[in-house]
């Protein structure tokens, strides 16, 4: 019953009849009788608007949304400010598409530009790209970009994300290049263990090390990136973006690629998406970046203006030798990610890391309190894995208290392989009666 | 206009943080940033007008036609917003536990059942997040099947020449050899060229059906046939699904896999270049190879059997397709009159053009057409690209321009169903007015447009000195 059509049955058959159709049937006969579906799709009645309202909300109310959230893991209940719903949700934004005509476009190419220079500037890095489908996606294309005729195994640290190591599988499977892992120990890459593999393999293409890592240590990436340069392979840094509010950043570190996951960065937790791939490199990479690019250049007037450019690298003039395929990309996902960036400002973005490393380390001293032992010594930022006498009894413990607890995990790295493990998370939204609360549940608990 | 940065003032900002209720605790000195780092510093109320002004120098849907071929920029109904904004969706994690996101995944088994039952297929994975990451996820469901059977020599994908960059492009993404066939003179898949590539090396064949000259393929279930038989396996490139949205289902047409841009036929606004969702709809016998994790008995995530691993981190553009089963909900089973009512409206201005401009294959178009302005631009050097431009003068979000290739000076426009007759009225008004100009007075359609904020930009000097980054002092 709904519907989002203007003409009436009248106009349509009107239009029929003066482009010469006797109806829609007729209209149709392009189409082979045996290609059509006979009667009807078994689909339900259109709805209403109310009714649709009603039926939708009934599926949100659903789902449980937790008023007090610990868990990390590769999405971040940061604080989204009122000005990124606001400007984003602008129809301008979020009716157009792709900026093919730069003339009436200069809105969303330059949002874009902005975004760019933003994320070169948070990574350290001379360049970035218009975004890419979500963090893993974007890791798998950053070690792509590393690929060339002699190098083409890629080395993946094990303290990663198995959910981004899952992704530059699968992609790897398509690409046909070897993934290898460099094993974990302590909750770090084992350093060793990456020197021999990379001096072994005359083909390494890159190393991919995430920042903090998996566990949330905080890893000596100059000692990594000097391992992987040192054997002539490239360093590529998978980061939270708002730990470089206070973490020396890519650049300062010398990595060749920057790319993460830029969900904090403005966007809500989304049930895992949409989010943004963010990806930064040095300016000698720049033919090799995949995705839209958004460059500076003038009108006819001389006036500044912005367009797609270096375009040769794409599917559209490229077609099977184009650097990615990507078309679509997360382009409203950037537009959040920049205004967010101009809200919070170069103090906010200092702040607010600030806050997330004070929480943190606030609520592993209260675990630690009540036998809640770090697994690993290394230094963290906002996440942390402790041991827990018994997770799933904690974490049920807490949902029914509306908190969402730590991700219970498998760890390697404690002594004691009888306790459980969790990983933790805090942000700025997490305060100190929040972290208290949960220090509380557990003493009773235990 | 001045760019954000070019506004910033040192000590501006605005106050979201609170200040710290435990002890400020870092990690150690010598991991600290030293770096300086420029972000705008700037108030609220000057942001806010910053991006209204960008906002004005931006052109979607809601500002006027937008008929760009093959992007389907159809109306974004406004209860999809409102619907993947409830906070029982938006806040989710996408870690919480399962018994805790009931309705999630509810929603999500009920769109795949709607989606299925519209493509014919089996099954459906939402872990791609657009189009073409769709077409990269069915290829690579084509190699695992290929490779699970022990035929990893089918190493190469047939794509007919009018096909979208995206497909062979995806091809060698999936590590496949991009074999190009023929159109025929009809503008559809010339057979015998087809049946000369085909062979025991084929894995398959990618299709637009209609294609992109906006045309049905008559001869669809025997090229079908053939590929089948040779051993390949047929993908569906959804791109343009809305033009046969419940009046063919490409399962029925021999079609294995399919992937469908939810921004395109579903409704979901395009964002100026995403995020989409491009969930690909398989038959039965790709399902061990689906990427993701699902949670179909509302108790666990699971991986299938043979899994391809994943294409996104979690589950895809999850928001996304929220908004695509709220269209679906809305729309019901009467999804075919989505179809007719946008092959009404590209027919009708076809009709409405055809005898000033030279349509490329003049005959019932689907849900857009193609005009091929080679001869007029031989004889007035008028190009495409100048007719494109000379709509932004008239507040007309241009057509797609130079594709397909096969056609020279090709203007694709596809109206979609959402448009009414006085808006299609008025475009073909100024494409006839344009028309007019082109051969009284062409220098104003090449210098056109003159009433956008910028003019002509200067694409070759953008990518010879790329500056692709504020440079700050």
């Amino acid at each position: 019953m709904g519907t989002f059509i203007p003409n009436t049955k009248e106009e349509q058959l009107k239009m029929l009849k003066e482009i010469g159709y006797k109806d829609f049937d007729d209209l149709f006969k392009v189409i082979p009788d045996a290609a059509k579906v006979k009667g009807e799709l078994k689909l339900p009645e259109g709805l209403s608007e109310i009714e649709v309202d009603r039926k939708v909300q009934g599926l949100a109310n659903k789902n449980v949304v937790f008023r007090s959230i610990f868990r990390g893991a590769g999405a971040y209940n940061h604080y989204v400010p009122s000005a990124v719903d606001a400007i984003a949700n602008k129809e301008e934004f979020l009716t157009a598409y792709t900026p093919y005509q730069a003339e009436i476009s200069q809105g969303i190419l330059q949002s874009i530009f902005e975004y760019q220079t933003m994320i070169a500037e948070i990574t350290g890095m001379d360049i970035a790209n218009a975004s890419l489908y979500d963090g893993a996606s974007a890791a798998a294309e950053a070690c792509w970009m590393c690929k060339d005729r002699k190098h083409s195994t890629i080395y993946v640290s094990g303290a990663i994300d198995e959910r981004i190591l899952e992704v530059i599988k699968t992609y790897s499977f398509g690409r046909e290049n070897k993934v290898e892992i460099i094993p974990a120990k302590d909750g770090v890459t084992d350093k060793d263990a990456l020197k021999k593999a990379l001096e072994a393999d005359d083909e390494a293409a890159c190393f991919l090390m995430q920042y903090p890592n998996f566990f949330g240590v905080v890893e000596d990436a100059e000692e990594l990136c000097k391992i992987t340069q040192g054997a002539g392979a490239k360093f590529i840094m998978y980061c939270q973006p708002l730990a470089l509010g206070l973490l020396k950043n890519p650049g300062e570190i010398g990595a060749d690629i920057a790319v993460g996951e830029g969900q904090p960065l403005g966007l809500g937790l989304e049930f895992g998406g949409p989010y943004l791939g963010f990806l930064s490199t040095k300016e000698e990479n720049m033919r090799m970046i995949p995705g839209r690019l958004i460059g500076e250049t003038v009108d006819t007037r001389g006036e500044r203006g912005f367009v797609l450019t270096i375009q040769a690298r794409e599917q559209h003039i490229r077609r099977e030798k184009a650097s990615s395929n990507v078309c679509s990309n997360e382009a409203w996902c950037a537009l959040r990610a920049g205004i967010y960036l101009s809200t919070i400002g170069p103090k906010g973005f200092e702040d607010a890391a600030k806050l997330c490393s004070s929480k943190a380390h606030y609520m592993a001293e209260e675990l630690d309190k009540i036998g809640m032992k770090l697994c690993f010594k290394g230094e963290f930022w906002n996440e942390f894995a402790t041991t827990c006498p018994d997770a799933d009894k904690l974490l049920k413990a807490l949902e029914d208290k509306g908190i969402l607890g730590g991700l219970k995990f498998s760890c390697c790295g404690c002594d004691d392989a009888k306790e459980d493990c969790i990983l933790w998370c805090c942000t700025e939204l997490n305060t100190k009666e929040d972290i208290d609360e949960v220090i509380a549940v557990a003493k009773e608990v235990f | 206009m001045k760019l954000i940065f070019e506004k910033s003032i040192p000590g501006r900002g605005q106050d979201i943080f609170p200040a710290c209720d435990v002890p400020e605790k870092l990690p150690k000195k010598d991991m600290l940033r030293k770096a300086k780092v420029n972000l705008p510093e700037i108030s609220e109320n000057e942001m806010g007008r910053h991006y209204t002004a960008l906002a004005k120098r931006a052109h979607g849907v809601n500002d006027g036609f937008y008929p760009l071929g093959s992007c389907t920029m159809k109306h974004n109904p406004r209860i999809n917003e409102k619907m993947a904004n409830l906070p029982g969706f938006a806040k989710l994690h996408p870690l919480q536990p399962a018994h805790t996101v009931q309705g999630a995944n509810e929603l999500i088994t009920e769109l795949e059942e709607f989606l299925c039952e519209i493509t014919g297929m089996d099954g459906v994975t939402f872990s791609p997040a657009a189009g073409a990451h769709g077409e990269f996820t069915g290829l690579l469901l084509i190699k695992a099947y290929h490779h699970d059977r022990g035929e990893a020599e089918r190493n190469e994908i047939l794509v007919p020449d009018a096909a979208h960059g995206t497909n062979p492009a995806s091809a060698t993404m999936a590590g496949y050899k991009s074999v190009t066939i023929k159109s025929n003179e009809n503008g559809t898949v010339d057979l015998d060229d087809l049946k000369a590539h085909l062979g025991p090396k084929t894995a398959g064949l990618m299709l637009t059906n209609p294609n992109t000259v906006g045309l049905f393929d008559p001869n669809i279930m025997e090229i079908t046939r053939l590929v089948h038989e040779a051993g390949g396996l047929c993908y569906y490139d959804g791109a343009n699904l809305n033009a046969v949205i419940g009046i063919v289902r490409p399962a029925d047409i021999g079609f294995d896999v399919i992937h469908m841009n939810l921004h395109k036929t579903f409704s979901t606004p395009h964002g100026g270049g995403g995020p989409g969702s491009g969930p690909c709809a398989y038959k039965d016998f790709l399902a061990p190879f689906a990427p993701g994790l699902t949670c179909k008995d509302g108790k666990e995530y699971k991986r299938a059997e043979k899994s391809i691993g994943n294409m996104t981190g979690f589950y895809g553009n999850f928001l996304v397709n929220v908004k695509a089963y709220t269209y679906l909900l809305t729309i019901g089973k009467d999804v075919a009159t989505l179809a007719q009512n946008a092959v009404l409206n590209a027919n009708y201005m076809q009709e409405k053009l055809k005898d000033i401009y030279p349509i490329a294959f003049d005959t019932t178009c689907m849900h857009e057409f193609v005009i091929g302005l080679d001869p007029i631009y031989r004889k007035t050097h008028v190009s495409a690209l100048d007719v494109a431009k000379a709509l932004l003068d008239y507040g007309i979000h241009p057509p797609t321009i130079y594709f397909p290739l096969i056609v020279h000076e090709a203007l694709m426009i596809e109206p979609t169903e959402t448009e009414t007759k006085e808006t299609l009225d008025e475009a073909i008004q100024a494409f006839r007015e344009i028309y007019d100009k082109i051969f009284s007075a062409p220098e104003s359609v090449q210098q056109a447009p003159q009433t956008t904020p910028v003019l002509r930009l200067d694409d070759t000097k953008a990518a010879r000195e790329p500056h692709l980054r504020y440079k700050f002092d």
